[in-house]
């Protein structure tokens, strides 16, 4: 089962998530690395990614959009800035304009995700630093409320699994 | 009290006030307990007038809340406020739980 523990420092806007996989971490690295994993889970539920450039290497553009229940698109960036595989990857997540060009006057998520080695399983650590508002406005646009009621449905349905 | 309601306006003004090193510490003080500006005043290297104008910015982001009592401004920290700074890390945090569970499915296939 996937543990998950979670430390938010709410006052420096930090959250630092961490969880287990029954998996090694040259697998975990995958779903990373390649965008057809990637775009799997990477969007919030009810918003699939399609990324349609993932160049993970260091200095490395993605680009992503995802797709709402309306068909509406919402764009989306990656720039890599540290890789040390399969361990560690830094990299800044923001939204993009329609025709995908990165809006860096908006928030820019920096990610730091780190894998570790637990007797074969992988521990994922992962801190995200949030310093903008623009990020969270798209967010509730977005309809969070709805997509974590169906992302309960898919842990619980994963978990009964 | 929950997010949806509050509007981009709220959202905004916490994120600026919190952006800053000495608000989060201001936040941090009054959260301890209430505490005057003049007092806040000498824990920083800054005058007076720059003390009182991050209150101001708490103060509109609804993190902390001032009282005039005699010739004192009094200083509080607002649980309501900061309340909704933490549902705001809370949304973040259920995405990803969304996003483990995802992955944990994909590597299940394996």
């Amino acid at each position: 089962m996937t543990e998950i523990t979670v430390d938010k420092d709410f006052e420096a806007l930090t959250m630092t998530f961490v969880a287990e996989f029954d998996a090694p971490v040259e697998r975990v690295w995958q779903v990373w690395e390649d965008p057809r994993q990637l775009e799997r889970w990477w969007g919030p539920p009810g918003w699939p990614a399609t990324f349609t450039r993932h160049d993970f290497t260091v200095g490395g553009q993605s680009r992503y959009y995802m797709t709402g229940p309306d068909g509406e698109k919402a764009p989306g960036w990656w720039e890599i800035t540290a890789i040390e595989a399969p361990h560690r990857l830094v990299f800044d997540d923001g939204f993009a304009d329609d025709d995908g060009e990165p809006r860096r006057e908006d928030m820019v998520t920096t990610m730091t995700v780190t894998l570790e080695d637990i007797d074969g399983r992988t521990r994922m650590t992962n801190t995200g630093q949030f310093s903008d508002p623009a990020e969270f406005e798209k967010m509730l646009a977005m309809g969070m409320e709805d997509g974590m009621r169906q992302a309960v449905g898919q842990i619980d349905a994963i978990l009964a699994g | 009290m929950v997010v949806e309601q509050a509007s981009d306006t709220e959202i905004d003004r916490i994120f600026q006030a919190l952006a800053d090193a000495t608000r989060r510490d201001i936040v941090r003080r009054v959260l301890q307990g209430e505490q005057s500006v003049s007092a806040l005043a000498s824990g920083y290297a800054m005058s007076f007038a720059a003390v009182q104008k991050h209150v101001a910015v708490l103060e509109r982001a609804a993190l902390v809340a001032k009282e005039r009592r005699g010739r004192e401004q009094l200083v509080r920290g607002n649980p309501d406020g900061l309340h909704r700074a933490q549902v705001i890390l809370d949304r973040f945090e259920e995405l990803w739980r969304h996003r483990t569970a995802s992955i944990a499915s994909i590597l299940a296939e394996d």
